[in-house]
């Protein structure tokens, strides 16, 4: 085996031995071309007109050319330098005498002079649309006349998070946020819905933290969480920052739904997790209603449930970070809980089995009846509660964090009625 | 003789152990190795003085008296049954074997200090667990079953010994799951199936310990002064889905119900050696403080976990069929500053 490694091939020599092969046996009858190559050989391609081959017929003739692209496309939205750059290396690769072996038929050709340095650009076009690129090069530049140029910075980014997403080129915290994917592929995915499905409006962007900790309370409704993902979507685009939500380990259970919720930056609700988070200097999101609040039936909506056992309120003041209440108008009438069905909930092991009321419309419209309604959504953070103010031995006082949950709670409530009375009707 | 630590190693024939055996024969502060093993071991080992015995054997404690063993370094905690010859007998072996061990050492008065090799698999793996472990941290489901038993079992075992004689020090090491071109691991077995099985819908968060930090902790332990637990692992965090993609290879998604039965046939077959623990770990995965082995212990990783595994997948070849040739140039991956030998 190391013999054979260590063997010098010659390329001369191979291109001899082959020459000679076909010199001597491969001939099947059919006429090849009359013309000679750079290199002083015969041409080996068959002929198809005239004694030339379909190259040489062409480089002879240039009139015979197919007839050039409409639009004078370019190759690429840079200088005409950078295009002339890329019309050099596509010679290079067509006459490099490195492909002699593969394109020696029409590559090695006597005609075709060296493009000069202005022509360059228009020399590359010529190529592109004589190996019937033409096409594909009039598509683009059309895609980048609508697309105003930008196109090219698009295709380039997917291409990047493409490549990124393929070859495992990203990291995640310790938590498990992946902050590429989520930027990039799962909050672009949501926009939609947020903008469009239940155009949400979101007041009081300033009360939240530009920097350092900070520990959103929200009021938690819906049947399915999707509140908490549309409250981090808005703290995103409306600061930037993301939003990392406490969640129930339900979540973390579920097939792809854990995974995901992990990468979009959620955690487990456990008081370790958020003092590690807010020691950190993130803005965590709690909704301290869990299931009561998302699971309530139709008649209690929009009435806070209780809040937990306060244990947020102890976390933000071991922390010292600002307690943001928030409050979400339109989350309660995506899915209108009407029956709770408490013995298929504990078969499946689920905090409820909820009977929604477009489940009532499933006979007649099928699965369609499951999507959520398109209520109009309002989102409004409130003042801050400073908990910086109180010393930190506070947060061993339970009466103390009482009375700030409490507060926390009333704050809360009061948006709900205030955005609830300013509201002209569910769905606009 | 000069003087220096007289050091016992246990179950010195297998690859980590006698890798640790030859970082300390290279010691000037080690004076006396003793390895215990049932098998010969592989390595050159010069200096090191080779016992056959078995754990449960009570020549082990007539070697530690007649050689003044002072420090006594417990590393032949098996990690699969298929190795041990089935589940029983490797729980006889771990658990029972370092029962035995910690007795002796109890009872010889030249043994100051135990070190053992122990596992993050202590703190099982759940759903209900926090991001991270620490030390501290009560796993939030006591593992019930397999190698993770064991390891906690052990540790159990080596705590009350501790009580028994407090003159005695305490070195707990809790090691991520081993990386690396000469020890072999369950991700080894993992990632040389055509595909890499993977649960469906789920995707473990997971931390690695290169050989070459697993042996330069051991050695510190072993030669200095450290009493203490501490989590050892290389810094960050990699999904299981982010591996596969770094050693360009193909998940095989095995729907949840279907896991351990599949896992079962991989184990008649001899494919794969996937106990229970092994298959909660795929579902969850693990993530543990290192903060305690960074300033109390003053030690950190070379390699990243991140390093540590393309390391693994560079010197052990298991690139796979997927390549991306869109890797741009001039990335470095890892820590910049460890001078990590790749070619």
């Amino acid at each position: 085996m190391s013999g054979e490694h260590a063997q010098v091939i010659s390329i001369a020599e191979q291109r001899a031995a082959r020459d000679a092969r076909l010199g001597a046996g491969v001939d099947d009858g059919r006429p090849r071309c009359a013309a000679t190559t750079v290199e002083g050989r015969r041409c080996r391609n068959y002929a198809v007109s005239d004694d030339r081959c379909r190259v040489h017929t062409r480089r002879e003739h240039p009139a015979r050319e197919p007839v050039p692209p409409r639009r004078e496309p370019g190759l690429y939205p840079g200088s005409q330098r950078s295009g002339a750059a890329a019309a050099r290396g596509a010679q290079r690769s067509i006459d490099g005498p490195g492909h002699g072996a593969s394109t020696a038929g029409r590559g090695a050709e006597a005609g075709e002079p060296p493009p000069r340095e202005p022509d360059a650009f228009a020399w590359a076009q010529r190529e592109l649309a004589r190996r019937g690129f033409g096409r594909a090069v009039d598509g683009f530049a059309l895609l980048r006349e609508l697309a105003d140029d930008r196109l090219a910075e698009v295709v380039r980014a997917g291409t990047e998070l493409l490549r990124r997403r393929l070859s495992g080129d990203y990291t995640v915290d310790e938590f498990g946020f992946d902050e590429d994917l989520t930027t990039s592929v799962l909050l672009p995915l949501l926009r939609p819905l947020h903008r469009h499905y239940w155009r949400i409006s979101s007041h009081g962007v300033e009360h939240l933290p530009a920097e350092g900790p900070g520990l959103l309370v929200v009021n938690h409704a819906g049947t399915l969480p999707v509140d908490a993902v549309m409250t981090r979507l808005d703290v995103f685009d409306a600061t930037g920052r993301h939003l990392r939500e406490l969640a129930a380990d339900l979540v973390f259970r579920t097939p792809v739904v854990g995974p995901l919720a992990r990468k979009g930056g959620a955690t487990l609700a456990s008081g370790g997790d958020a003092d590690r988070l807010l020691a950190a200097g993130e803005l965590v999101g709690v909704w301290p209603e869990g299931y009561k609040g998302l699971g309530k039936p139709w008649r209690d909506r929009y009435k806070l449930q209780r809040f937990g056992r306060g244990g947020f309120v102890a976390t933000a003041l071991r922390a010292g970070a600002p307690i943001v209440p928030t409050a979400v108008v339109g989350s309660e009438e995506i899915y209108p809980l009407l029956f709770d069905l408490r013995a298929l909930a504990r078969l499946f092991g689920l905090p409820y089995f909820p009977v929604v009321a477009q489940a009532l419309a499933l006979p007649v419209v099928g699965p369609f009846a499951l999507l959520p309604l398109p209520s109009k959504w309002v989102i409004e953070y409130g003042d801050p509660i400073l908990t910086a103010a109180y010393p930190p031995e506070v947060a061993d006082d339970p009466m103390a964090v009482f009375d700030l949950t409490d507060q926390v709670r009333g704050r809360i409530q009061g948006m709900l009625h205030t955005n609830l009375m300013g509201r002209r009707s569910v769905f606009l | 003789m000069t003087d220096g630590r007289r050091v016992l190693i246990t179950g010195v024939a297998g690859q980590l152990q006698g890798l640790v055996a030859q970082a300390l024969e290279a010691r000037d502060d080690v004076a006396h190795i003793v390895g215990v093993d049932v098998r010969e071991p592989p390595e050159d080992l010069d200096r090191t003085r080779f016992v056959r015995a078995d754990l449960r054997n009570p020549l082990v404690g007539h070697v530690l008296d007649e050689d003044g063993i002072d420090t006594v370094v417990h590393l032949s905690t098996t990690t699969a049954p298929g190795a041990a010859g089935g589940r029983l007998r490797m729980k006889e072996r771990n658990v029972i074997g370092a029962m035995q061990l910690f007795a002796v050492c109890q009872r010889a008065s030249s043994v100051q200090r135990v070190v053992l090799k122990s596992s993050t698999a202590v703190y099982g793996s759940d759903h209900t667990d926090p991001a991270s472990f620490d030390e501290q941290a009560t796993p939030t489901t006591p593992p019930r079953h397999g190698f993770a038993k064991d390891a906690a079992e052990i540790e159990g075992y080596l705590r009350s010994t501790g009580r028994q004689r407090p003159g005695l020090e305490l070195t707990i090491l809790r090691f991520a799951n081993l990386l690396g071109p000469r020890v072999d691991s369950s991700f080894l077995s993992l990632f040389s199936l055509p595909a890499v099985p993977t649960v469906l819908g789920f995707d473990p968060r997971l931390q690695f310990c290169h050989e070459d930090d697993a042996v330069a902790v051991l050695e510190l332990a072993a030669t200095g002064s450290h009493p203490g637990t501490y989590n050892v692992a290389g810094e960050g965090v990699l999904y299981l889905s982010q591996c596969i993609r770094l050693a360009g290879r193909v998940p095989a998604p095995v729907p949840g119900p279907f896991v351990s039965a599949l896992a079962d046939v991989a184990r008649r077959t001899g494919r794969a050696d996937l106990p229970a623990d092994q298959l909660r770990f795929l579902r969850y995965g693990r993530v543990v403080e290192l903060d305690r082995l960074h300033r109390e212990f003053g030690y950190e990783p070379r390699y990243s976990s991140r390093a540590a595994f393309e390391d693994f997948v560079e010197r052990r070849r298991l690139r796979g069929p997927v390549q991306p040739r869109m890797r741009r140039a001039g990335v470095s991956y890892g820590r910049p500053d460890a001078d990590v030998d790749r070619r």
